[in-house]
């Protein structure tokens, strides 16, 4: 009678009271998903940037024109000199070339565009009369996957995705039920406290999967970010991270009598893994000084261990050192809730 | 076996809870027999919850012993929270979950017990089975919170007010289950402010009050402590006093108490009293307001004993 057992009970209210309530299922589920659509098209790679350059009419004008309009990176017009001047004006080019014996550039040197115009401008022309450069250079163009800004998005995505349920998801419902008076209630009752805890983990576990797979397979099918590593590894990596979060979402509502009080407590704890932790940008952007605190959270030994099973395709046993910064965080939290927690 | 049947329900001796700046349990006693439907009535902050939950297990006493079905709550938790079932004041059930999860729920605690339909048939939601918790009126939410407790059929119930804030025809449903709990033989604590139900449900009442009992019998005994049947009660206009023993020289007047505007007095017949009361009021030339009479009930019991209303707070 598997299905009369508490800790089944417990876990299905868990999981019915998440389904019902549709607000949720969206912030789990289509959030991430709509986020690393919008920031993976906003840094999606383009097509290399054409510059925009006038050219005044007058004697040699056609010429010049036409040497820029063979490079493909020069978009260039012919203009007259007042219309010239207005575009320049008006940032619509960002260099104006005048014809003659002396070719002169007119530009703003404090504009970054109108620099890169100059030189390829400049390269142009050099070489359409017939310049021969004297070192050999090639392009290797970075557009594989697994280099891509996309493709360090989407483990930090995970990793925040993971953080966010697992504390929203305990922590929430625990002082919900605390609030509500229920929890005195259940202690009235020969339920244990052990299954009562264990079966936000279970619910946790249940959900934990289709969130992952839904942020894979859309990373996956929408932008090919690669899954190098084992799932086996990727499987103990998201686990671990899900049950550290889980531990400080149980610490955050250990006490709170109030679902404001909670919500305040678990923003403080989140925000600052939201910057620090890598899901946006490197952490390495931070000073050097402050870099060991930001690997000591919970969060970046997460999203680093994410990214090193998924994009490096390492084995489990070269990220040691990261999963045991989460077991620390893990079990210490487990154990001070534990200790403190307030059931009435 | 007939010590277990002999043995108290509940049994308490000097129970004291303080908390920062009140006492709210101040050394009560109590004896719970098996099979009797026993009621705590007292006003609002009269020490009812505390000493209830204290009971249940629920608070720690600063000081006192509790027995409970002859057992202790430091030695033999497991067991008596299976024997027992409990309805709080202010529990809110899962909005989201339907009334039959929830008591598969409660049910899923207990080694033994009643089915999910034997429950419902009980509480009378049968029709209500797959409606969400959110959906059911005050009434029925009351009757689930009930089922709750009942799901294990439980030797000793704990109600803690189950009818306050219910219309009355809820109330009687709720009164109704509790009768037939008592039927199959079940003992029942339950606390209230309403002396209409203790008058009803219970066979012995402690009247509480400022975390002492101030009274204990059944609800008639208690009614006739006050040597008299009835109650008249009248106001007098443009605050007259008239002191008491004149009252008290009456004809068959036991005793008089001062409610707010109101002159209180117990009576053994109204018929005989009437009369001679409008003489003495003429005589002193007062003017006689509202005046009103009644069967003395168990709210007079308390009247009498604090000069105050059971719903004073």
């Amino acid at each position: 009678m598997l299905d009369a057992s508490p800790l089944t009970q417990l876990t299905l209210w868990r999981i019915r009271e998440f389904t019902r309530e549709p607000e949720a299922l969206f912030w789990v589920f289509a959030f991430p998903i709509v986020l690393a659509f919008a920031l993976g098209l906003a840094f999606k790679n383009r097509a290399p940037e054409t510059v925009q350059v006038a050219v005044e009419e007058g004697q040699g004008a056609s010429e010049l024109f036409a040497a820029l309009e063979e490079s493909e990176r020069i978009d260039a017009v012919l203009v007259d000199t007042g219309e010239a001047d207005y575009r320049l004006r008006t940032g619509r080019v960002a260099m104006v070339v005048q014809p003659g014996e002396v070719v002169r550039f007119k530009y703003d040197s404090t504009r970054a565009e109108s620099l890169v115009a100059r030189l390829v401008v400049d390269d142009a022309l050099q070489e359409a009369r017939g310049r021969r450069d004297v070192a050999e250079i090639r392009e290797i163009p970075v557009t594989e996957p697994g280099a891509r800004y996309i493709d360090f998005l989407i483990p930090g995505l995970l990793g925040l995705n993971i953080m966010g349920t697992g504390m929203w998801g305990v922590g929430f419902g625990i002082v919900k039920t605390r609030t509500q008076k229920l929890l005195k209630r259940l202690l009235a009752s020969p339920m244990r406290r052990s299954e009562y805890l264990l079966s936000y983990v279970c619910a946790r576990l249940v959900w934990l999967g289709l969130e992952v797979g839904a942020v894979l397979l859309f990373g996956k099918l929408v932008f090919d970010v690669p899954i190098r590593g084992s799932l086996m590894s990727l499987v103990a990596v998201v686990l671990l991270g899900a049950a550290t979060f889980s531990g400080i979402g149980l610490l955050v509502a250990s006490r709170s009598k109030t679902i404001e009080g909670v919500s305040g407590l678990m923003n403080f704890v989140m925000v600052p893994m939201w910057i620090g932790s890598g899901v946006f940008f490197a952490y390495s952007n931070f000073p050097e000084a402050v870099q060991p605190f930001l690997r000591a959270l919970p969060l970046t030994a997460l999203n680093d261990a994410l990214r090193a099973v998924l994009l490096d395709g390492v084995p489990l046993a070269a990220t040691a050192n990261l999963l045991a910064v989460m077991l620390v965080w893990a079990a210490s939290s487990f154990a001070i809730a534990l200790k403190i927690f307030r059931w009435d | 076996m007939i010590a277990r049947m002999l043995e108290a329900a509940v049994l308490c001796r000097g129970l004291v809870k303080r908390y920062a700046d009140v006492t709210a349990v101040d050394g009560l006693d109590l004896e719970i027999r098996r099979g009797e439907c026993f009621g705590m009535l007292g006003p609002n902050g009269a020490g009812k919850t505390t000493t209830i939950e204290i009971l249940q297990g629920l608070l720690q006493p600063d000081e006192g012993a509790v027995t409970v079905l002859g057992l202790e709550w430091d030695h033999h938790e497991a067991d008596l929270r299976q024997r027992m079932g409990s309805q709080l004041q202010e529990t809110k059930l899962p909005d989201k979950l339907t009334v039959e999860e929830v008591i598969r729920l409660f049910r899923s605690f207990y080694r033994r017990g009643n089915t999910i339909d034997e429950v419902l048939h009980e509480v009378q939601l049968e029709e209500k089975r797959k409606a969400w918790v959110s959906k059911l009126s005050g009434g029925q939410r009351q009757r689930l919170a009930i089922a709750c407790a009942l799901v294990s059929e439980p030797e000793l119930l704990f109600l803690d007010e189950p009818t306050t804030g219910l219309d009355p025809q809820a109330r009687r449903q709720v009164w109704e289950i509790i009768s037939q709990f008592r039927g199959r033989g079940g003992t029942a604590l339950l606390t209230t402010h309403y002396m209409e139900e203790a008058q009803r449900l219970c066979d012995r009442v402690a009247v509480v009050d400022r975390g002492k009992i101030i009274a204990l019998g059944s609800p008639r005994d208690l009614i006739s402590s006050l040597r008299a049947e009835h109650v008249v009660e009248f106001e007098l206009e443009c605050g007259t006093t008239i002191p008491d023993h004149v009252y008290l020289g009456l004809p068959g007047v036991h005793s008089v108490a001062h409610d707010g505007g109101k002159i209180w007095l117990s009576a053994a017949h109204v018929r005989r009293v009437i009369p001679e009361l409008m003489k003495v009021l003429e005589g002193k030339g007062a003017v006689l307001g509202e005046l009103t009479t009644h069967h003395a009930t168990l709210e007079d019991v308390f009247l009498s004993l604090t000069g105050r209303h059971l719903r004073d707070g």
